[in-house]
Formats: C-alpha cells, structure tokens, sequence
C-alpha cells in the first residue's frame, strides 16, 4: 500500500508538472480515522496528500462528468475503472481527456465491521499482509482482511481495472468466484420473507438520496423521484414511496451498474442495497451475457435485443 | 373476503388488438379492468408498472404484439427486455410471479386479448391482494392526521 502510495503521488507529480492534466482525482487521508476522502488536487506541491489505503471506498468516477471538459487524471480501482468504460459507452466522458491511473484492488475493508469488531474506540488502522490491525487506547485487535472487505468488494470478480493508462503494482489474483452469491443467497428465501426483509430495509430510507449522489451512473439531470409532473411513481414518504423510491432507483440502473457499492457506503441507515442492484447485475448476466463496464464500445443491454432470445410469453413455439 | 375481486392494469399497445371488434370491444370488460393504451408494449416504462401496484392495481397485464407483428418492428423486443429484467427484479423483492404478466397476442389470436385479461383475472383471484404496501398506507416519517387532530 505504502509503494502504491508513492507512485501515485510519482506520477501525479509527473502529470501535473509537465502539463499534461489540469486536475487528479484520487484519495487523501480524511477527518477521521478509517476514512479516506477524495482529493482534487490541481497543483504538484499538493501531490503529498495524496494516499492509497484499505479505506478509499468511493467510485471516484463519480466526479468525472462533473469535469469533463479538463483535462484530468483519475486514481481508478477495479470499479471505478468499469465506471469510467460505462459512462464512456454511454457517451458521457471523452477517452481522449482522461488519464486513467489504475490501480488493483484488494477490495476495501468495512469500517462499520472493525467498528463493530473492536472493544472501543478505532484511533488507528495498520495493514501487515493479509491482516489489519485496529488499535485503540486500550487496545490492539488483528482481523483477517478477508472477513472484514465490503460484501460487494468480498464478491468482487474484477478488483483489476479494465482499461488505464498506467497501472501500478501487479494485478492482483481475483479471490471471488461468484459475484452474486449474496443475491442467490436472498433468492433462497420465500416470497414472503423476501417481501419482509424488502419492506423493512425501505422503510429505513430517510430520502437523503446519498446513494444517488455516491453513485457515477446516477447522472440524471432531473432524477424521476423528482420529477413531479407526470409523477412516475408515488414517491413520498410513505411505505409505498420509500419502496418506490428503492425499486425506480435499483431498476435504472439495470445493465449499467457496476456493482461497486458506493451506494451501500453512503447510506447512512445502512440499507443493504447491494442485493437490490446485484440481482440486475445478475439477470443481465445471466439472460444476456452482459457485464457493465468491461469492454469499451458494447452497447448496454436494454438498448438492444436479439430477435432469438427468450422468454417466449406463453407463445408456441414454431 | 369471498367477494373480494381483484383489479388489473392492463397495459395494451395500440396496434396488438389486429381486428376491429376486437378492438371496439377492448374495454367491454369488468369495472375493475382499467385499460392504459400505449403506442407500443416497447414504450411502456417499467416504472408504470410499479406505479399501478401502489396505486390500487392486484395484477398488471402488459400487451404487446408478437416477435416480427411489432408496428414498430422491433419495439416489442425492447420491451421484451425490459419487462424480463423487472419482472425477475420484482420477484426478487417478494412479488409473485403470476402477478405482472407479459403476453404477445400472436396474429391470429388464438388466445385471444379478454381471455387473457380472465386469466389473470383468475390467477389473481387465487393469490389475493397485492401486498406490498400501497399508496394509501399510514405515513411513516410525516405523523399521521388522526395526531394532528
């Protein structure tokens, strides 16, 4: 982590100083500790702050189009990669003006895990090889990195970036063979618990729209929730709106979610939404062969069909 | 609860009724079948779905004319699509399968449009109402009236 650090900061410096960007998107150590913020950072003297650690949890490619018309230079992870291949598909970032430093993944340890881990307050957080060691005035606690990763970075299959212009360090071996064990898990379950479990998790909603603002392909210049006349669905702050809320939100998604899970992240009532996006992911997967972000040029799957392709709707069969 | 009859959206694309009674007779069904008519099953964003069922819809009936009969050409496979990804969703989050439903009326309507409308009409009888919640439900965040009062 510590030799990733020093060259992102390396090459920002390099980009920076001979003109090449006008902006770096990537991480600095935030307020607190297990959190790390993105950082702008626009001048070579600033490359300093500049981290990589365990807890850069957010897509930054959440922040390109914000920017697109400069030139810039992004810190991208494995998610944050396919963020950027799908936004360039869907005609929303130039390739020409971005430098895609890409980094690979270890997958991104869950704060609220340690949190809930440790005997009392988390004042510091170490990494020696597979282990992370949490440390609080009174304490010292080793846990397995693998036990504490994100449940979308534990079922991650592409922790390395699809597409960079320089990636530093080695690729690192994909430790998930099932990215959608979680959602299988859920789909186990009966109808009725499925509606419970659903039912409950929407009902935390406050409606902050984190989820939304955290998400890259969440780009909508009037979001359908606002969107007041036609009203698409009952969106208010009821049961039914909070639930139409989660289902508009999660479907708009369908076939371009990249399963990063910058929404789960941001949500500040902890509302597992992985699962929700997750089964898209699955079904376009599964019914389509698709997978968002992976190839630059491929044509999301609710912009085109095959004429051969099921289901067949009750029709008999020629 | 024996009298209970459930009511069904119907979603119908404009071209997939091909003769003309047919198509005089497309609302002489039951009170409780409200029919939405769309230029194409294509054109009918999921989110419509979704808002019939809280707003007082049992079943959901989306039709669309069959593979190479699309007005359109090829607007019915986009809905195709669409409609396999939220009806799959939709299950995922507790909604029975029978209850938003998908069919082609092929050209020459050997099941024809109200037979459809009664089967569903029938398979929702058997499952009872739609559960999840509704518009009408108690605010969750905003206090009731009845506190106001």
């Amino acid at each position: 982590m510590r030799q990733i650090t020093t060259e992102i900061r390396a090459e920002a410096r390099r980009l920076l100083e001979n003109g090449q960007v006008d902006l770096v998107i990537g991480f600095g150590q935030g307020t607190l500790p297990m959190h790390s913020a993105p950082l702008f950072v626009q001048k070579a003297v600033d490359v300093e702050r500049m981290i990589w650690d365990s807890f850069c949890e957010n897509n930054l490619a959440r922040y390109l189009r914000e920017v697109r018309k400069q030139r810039i230079a992004i810190v991208a992870k494995g998610c944050d990669a396919r963020s950027i291949v799908a936004l360039i598909n869907e005609h929303q970032l130039e390739r020409e003006r971005l430098y895609i430093i890409g980094v690979p993944c270890r997958g991104m340890v869950d704060r609220r895990i340690v949190a809930g881990c440790a005997p009392g307050e988390v004042l510091s957080v170490t990494e020696q090889g597979d282990e992370i060691i949490a440390a609080g005035e009174s304490f010292s606690l080793r846990l397995p990195r693998a036990e504490v990763l994100y449940r979308s970075c534990a079922t991650c299959t592409h922790p390395n970036p699809v597409l960079y212009d320089v990636l530093l360090g080695e690729p690192v071996p994909v430790w998930a063979k099932d990215p959608y064990v979680y959602v299988r898990s859920i789909e186990q379950k009966s109808p009725a618990e499925r509606a419970a479990y659903f039912a409950a998790e929407a009902q935390r909603c406050i409606r902050c729209y984190a989820c939304r603002q955290a998400c890259p392909m969440c780009y909508c210049e009037e979001c359908f929730v606002d969107h007041a006349t036609p009203r698409w669905v009952e969106s208010g702050a009821t049961a039914s709106g909070l639930q139409g809320w989660q289902i508009g939100r999660a479907y708009h998604l369908t076939g371009r979610c990249v399963d990063c899970g910058a929404c789960e992240r941001a949500c500040p009532t902890e509302i597992d939404l992985v699962y929700l996006n997750g089964k898209l992911c699955k079904d376009v997967h599964e019914l389509y062969g698709f997978e968002a972000g992976i190839k630059v040029g491929e044509l999301p799957p609710l912009a085109v069909f095959r004429p051969d392709e099921g289901p067949d709707f009750g029709l008999p069969a020629k | 609860m024996s009298e209970w009859e459930p009511k069904i959206a119907v979603f119908l694309c404009q071209w997939a009724l091909k003769s003309d009674a047919a198509w005089e007779q497309r609302l002489d069904l039951a009170e409780n079948v409200r029919v939405v008519q769309a230029p194409c099953s294509g054109r009918i964003n999921p989110l419509l779905l979704i808002s019939a069922l809280q707003h007082g819809a049992d079943g959901v009936l989306v039709v669309g004319c069959e593979p190479g009969h699309c007005h359109y050409k090829e607007g019915n496979y986009v809905g195709r699509r669409k409609f396999a990804t939220l009806h799959s969703f939709l299950q995922l989050l507790g909604v029975k399968e029978e209850r938003i439903r998908f069919v082609w009326l092929s050209e020459t309507e050997s099941c024809s449009y109200p037979e459809q409308v009664k089967r569903l009409q029938r398979d929702i009888q058997e499952l009872g109402p739609f559960e999840l919640a509704r518009r009408e439900t108690i605010p969750c965040v905003v206090p009731a009236r009845s506190v106001a009062e």
